[in-house]
This record gives structure tokens, sequence and C-alpha cells, in this order.
């Protein structure tokens, strides 16, 4: 009942504030070997807006890729030397914009509000000197030069569909058992509740190993996504998503008395925010800050992150630990509350 | 032997006395009835008798083991069938057979023959192969039965066994339930049609979460001076707080 009346209230704030492709306050380095007046106006122009504002200061072009695996800047503006007076005496001077091909959606929404700003400071600047020129920038993607949207579908689409199965189908199947009255016979059998609960769960972990398995084939062979970083990492930290849905599936089936609202809860209150907050559609940093707090909780948000990371960027173990704890606590959280609750029905 | 014992059990959820201070014994072999209104405590007694949740007071025994400390070998030594037949109905019967005597430890190699005694005993044979969803309530309510004895229990606990089954079916399923207690399987069954109480050795009637009566169907009816288990059941039903 309660979920009649709270979904379309969700939904509404979610679809409404969720997709929101503004940009504001987003980070941004700059390497600057000119450091002329030209250079300092653009760079200003982009720091005074609401848009961007100014992270770090790169000197060597070495340290670029090193910021996008730090993950917080979206993009890197790179100035040739001599900027200015290549604008005065030939006319034309380059800018280079480096962003963060694995989300090609943010890519280019940052891309379009940047040339936008520098356009702006060239109209100004022409107003005032008279000096006809041009500055053309040039838009670098790493990771993902052809600006495939495969590269973020890919990973998107594979933490949707592991939670999916995982999450749903666990929490349908336990429901189901309450509905018709078997988990009681099974309750009372001398079946261990946990081997219960075990035995539910293992169905839907080898069906989602072979769908790992299957996307992992598709994306690579049919779509061309790369996998870049070691297939044992990726393994590793699906296993563990995949534990962590599981583990939401069977808190689910611990709230609910029937399918029917484990279906409702699973789908809507699962999937929608997973759809729309995690970075698969829509990117992160244009969210009102409430949605980017929620976006935290998912654990899809974190995974389709570490996806990203080893299959496109292809970084390391080290570089995912912050997700992989946080899947870690995540599971071990989930499960403890389940099992404590499980308990509970019996006494 | 008394292969059920109870002794001022209680169960309490917070300020709300569901079971107070039940006390009885079942004999091996008895059919033993346990009658009361909805929300008397029936089925929160029988809960605690099948090792399910532990009483907030009190102690008791079933198949010998104490239900509060020993809850792992009651549930072994105890069939339950559920009422709504829990079966799987994607299933087929044989399927279901094997499945729960699997869960109670039937050797494998038994199953098979067992299941085959099972079925001609039954005239099911032909129904072998069917999947539980298509076979009518009165046979599921029959498989229902056999596989909760299927591992040969001391003492099988039928909750609301006959619901929504038409009363030819029923004479039927008590035909079953009177060849189990012959083999020495105790019964304790709970229902709310009076006339079956009549099918009892004994019966206990809740009322409001206490025993108010524990006898023969003859003795009550001699007793109160009534003509049927109905007329029992309404004078002492009458003094009812909970409905």
């Amino acid at each position: 009942m309660i979920i009649l009346l709270v979904l379309p209230i969700m939904m509404i704030i979610l679809f409404g504030f969720g997709i929101n492709t503004e940009v504001k306050n987003s980070k941004f380095a700059i390497y600057d070997p000119s450091n002329d007046v030209a250079t300092q106006g653009i760079i200003n122009k982009l720091n005074t807006s609401e848009y961007f504002t100014i992270a770090e200061t790169v000197n060597n072009p070495s340290e670029i890729e090193q910021i996008f695996r730090e993950g917080d800047v979206g993009f890197v503006l790179v100035f040739s030397e001599n900027f200015y007076q290549n604008m005065l005496h030939t006319g034309e001077a380059q800018i280079q914009m480096i962003t963060d091909g694995t989300d090609p959606n943010t890519a280019n929404t940052l891309v379009n509000y940047a040339m936008a700003l520098i356009g702006e400071y060239q109209r100004e600047l022409m107003q005032i000197s008279h000096i006809p020129f041009q500055i053309q920038p040039e838009v670098k993607l790493l990771y993902n030069p052809g600006m495939k949207g495969a590269y973020n579908t890919v990973p998107g689409v594979m933490g949707m569909v592991l939670m999916l199965i995982c999450a749903m189908m666990t929490s349908v199947s336990i429901a189901r058992e309450k509905e018709l009255g078997t988990m009681e016979v099974l309750l009372v059998s001398p079946m261990k509740p946990f081997i219960i609960i075990i035995s539910k769960m293992i169905p839907y972990f080898a069906i989602s190993l072979i769908n790992l398995a299957s996307l992992l084939l598709l994306a690579v062979y049919v779509l061309h996504v790369p996998v870049n970083g070691s297939l044992v990492t990726l393994g590793l930290v699906s296993l563990l998503f995949i534990f962590v849905s599981l583990a939401l599936g069977l808190m689910i089936s611990t709230i609910v008395e029937t399918q029917l609202v484990a279906l409702l809860i699973s789908g809507m209150v699962l999937m929608l925010p997973v759809i729309l907050l995690s970075g698969l559609m829509f990117p992160i940093e244009t969210m009102p800050l409430a949605l980017q707090a929620l976006a935290q909780v998912l654990p899809a948000k974190w995974f389709i992150e570490a996806l990203r990371s080893v299959m496109i960027k292809g970084l390391g173990f080290s570089s995912i630990m912050k997700e992989v704890i946080v899947l870690s606590v995540m599971a071990f959280v989930l499960i403890a509350a389940s099992f404590k609750r499980f308990k509970n029905r019996l006494e | 032997m008394k292969v059920i014992t109870a002794n001022n059990i209680t169960k309490r959820f917070g300020s709300f006395t569901a079971v107070d201070n039940i006390s009885f014994e079942v004999e091996k072999g008895e059919i033993f009835g346990f009658l009361g209104a909805n929300g008397a405590g029936k089925t929160t007694a029988m809960r605690m008798l099948c090792g399910l949740s532990k009483p907030s007071s009190g102690s008791g025994t079933v198949a010998g083991f104490d239900i509060s400390k020993q809850s792992e070998q009651v549930k072994a030594n105890i069939g339950y069938m559920s009422q709504k037949f829990a079966l799987y109905d994607d299933l087929k019967v044989w399927e279901n057979l094997k499945l729960f005597a699997g869960i109670y430890g039937v050797p494998a190699k038994e199953i098979g023959p067992k299941t085959d005694r099972l079925l001609a005993n039954l005239g099911f044979e032909s129904e072998r192969n069917t999947l539980v969803a298509s076979l009518p309530l009165g046979w599921k309510q029959k498989l229902s039965f056999s596989a909760a004895i299927f591992h040969n229990p001391q003492v099988v606990f039928l909750d609301e066994p006959t619901g929504g089954v038409d009363p030819v079916t029923r004479r039927q399923f008590w035909e079953l339930i009177y060849e189990a207690a012959d083999n020495g399987i105790t019964i304790f069954v709970t229902t709310h049609y009076m006339d079956e109480a009549e099918y009892c050795n004994r019966v206990s009637i809740m009322v409001d979460g206490r025993i108010e009566a524990l006898d023969s169907p003859k003795n009550l009816k001699q007793q109160m001076g009534a003509q049927n288990m109905d007329e029992v059941f309404h004078q002492l039903a009458r003094k009812a707080k909970r409905n």
C-alpha cells in the first residue's frame, strides 16, 4: 500500500531532478605552458562561471593521465605554447580539451559548456581588441577515442543485469515460498535455515555467472568494448557485486510477505534508482547533491565505477580498492541484517 | 508412552498472552484433536510443539525431546502438514515425495520402493508423473499427508488439514489418518470442523489461550449435556473474549 503511494513521488523526484543535464562546479585541471593574458582570461572565464571550478594545475603533460585515474576531474584544458602570441600573429590559437571517454555523455556535456564559454571569451576579446582570430578547441577523449557509447553503457548494463537477476529473482523466489506456505514446511523440517537460504541463492548465483560470462563475451567480441585490465580483477569484483546483490535480494525477502511486493520493491525501488542514478545514463556530477548522496548508497554505482576503471581504463586492483571495500561492507551488513531478521521470524 | 507432554506452556508477545498456561499429554497412537476458535491460540501452541518458536515459560516434550532445548531433534522426529497443503506445484508427484523424504533423511535406496507402495496404496500410480499443480484439491491433500508421514515420524501435526475440501473427500482423508494411527503414528490435528472432532480419541478446546476442556468427545458431550461437539464447542466459546 505504502509503495503505491510513495512510488509516484519517488519517480518524479528521480526523473525530475535526476535527469538534469546541467553542469555545476565541475572540476577541471589546466596545463598552461604559455601563462599569458589570453590563457589567464580563458581560465578565469571558466573558473568564475558557475559551471566550472579549477581543481589543479598540471606542470607536465605526463601528469594528465594520472589526474583521470584519480577520477575527480572532468576534463583537462591544455593550451599550446605562446598562445597569445599565436593569436595575434597567426590569427589562430589551439586549445585541447581532454576528457574522460569512459563516460561519453558527461564528456560531451562538459566539452559543450566549456566551448560555449571559450566562444564567449573569444567574442569579448574580439570586441575589445578588434583582432580577428580563431580559437580552435580540439577535443580528445581518453580511453575511448572513438567516443563509443558502448564503453559507457556496457558496464552500466552489466551492473543492472546482475543486480536484476540476483536481487529480484532471489527475493521473489523466497517470497513465493512464503506465499505458498512451503517455507513454513521447510522451517519445520530438520533443514537448517542457513541451508534453506543458501539453496535459494545458489541457482541465481550460477545463472549470474553465466550471464557475466556471456555479457563479457558479447561486449568484447561484438560491441568491441575492451577489457584492458586484468580479467581476474574483473572477475573478483563482479563476484563481490553478485554477492551483494544476492544479499540484497535476501534482505528484501525478509521484509515482504508476497511475491508481488518483492517484485515491486526490487523492480521499482532498486532498479529505477540504479538506472537513473548509477551514472548509467546520466552523469552523477550533474545531479543535485541530495541525489548524488543517494547514488552513493547504491551498490551498483560502485560496481559500475569499478568496472569502468578495470575494463576501459585498464586499472589494477589498487585503484578500485575504495569500491571493493564499500561493496564488501555492504555485503557484510546486508547478510548480517538478513540473518538476524530470518532468525527472529522463527521466534 | 507419552508422545507429547505440555507443562504450563505460556507464550507472550509483548503484553498479549497468546497461550496461557496450557498443560496436556498425548499417548502414542492417539488421534488428538486440538480445537478452538480463530485467535484462540491453537496455531501458536502448535508452533511451539513443532519447535518453531520457544515458550515464554513452561516446558514440553515431543517424541521425548524438549521443545525449548532440543528443537532440532523435535523437528527430525515429527511430520507436519500445513494448512495450504504446501507442496511444490511445479514438481511431479513422485518428486515432491522424494524431496521431503530426502529432507527428513530417509535413505535414498528406500525412497523409490516406498514411493511405489505409497502411490499404490492411494491409488495414485497413474498420477505419478503429474505436476502437483494439476491435481485436484482432494488429491493434493492426500499427497501432502503422505509426504508428511513418509519418514515414519512418531507424531504428525496437521494444521487444519481438511480446509476447502468436500465432505466425501474429507471422509476419505480421515481413513488415511486412521490407517496412520493404526500403524503407530500419533496424530495431532487442529480443525474447526466440529464433526471431525468426533473422529478423535480425545479433544482439547482452547478459548482465549487456555484449555477449557480436555476429554474424549463422548465424555464431553455427556458432561455438557450436548447432542454433538458443535454444541459443546458453542457452550464453551460463548465465554470467549477474543472474538
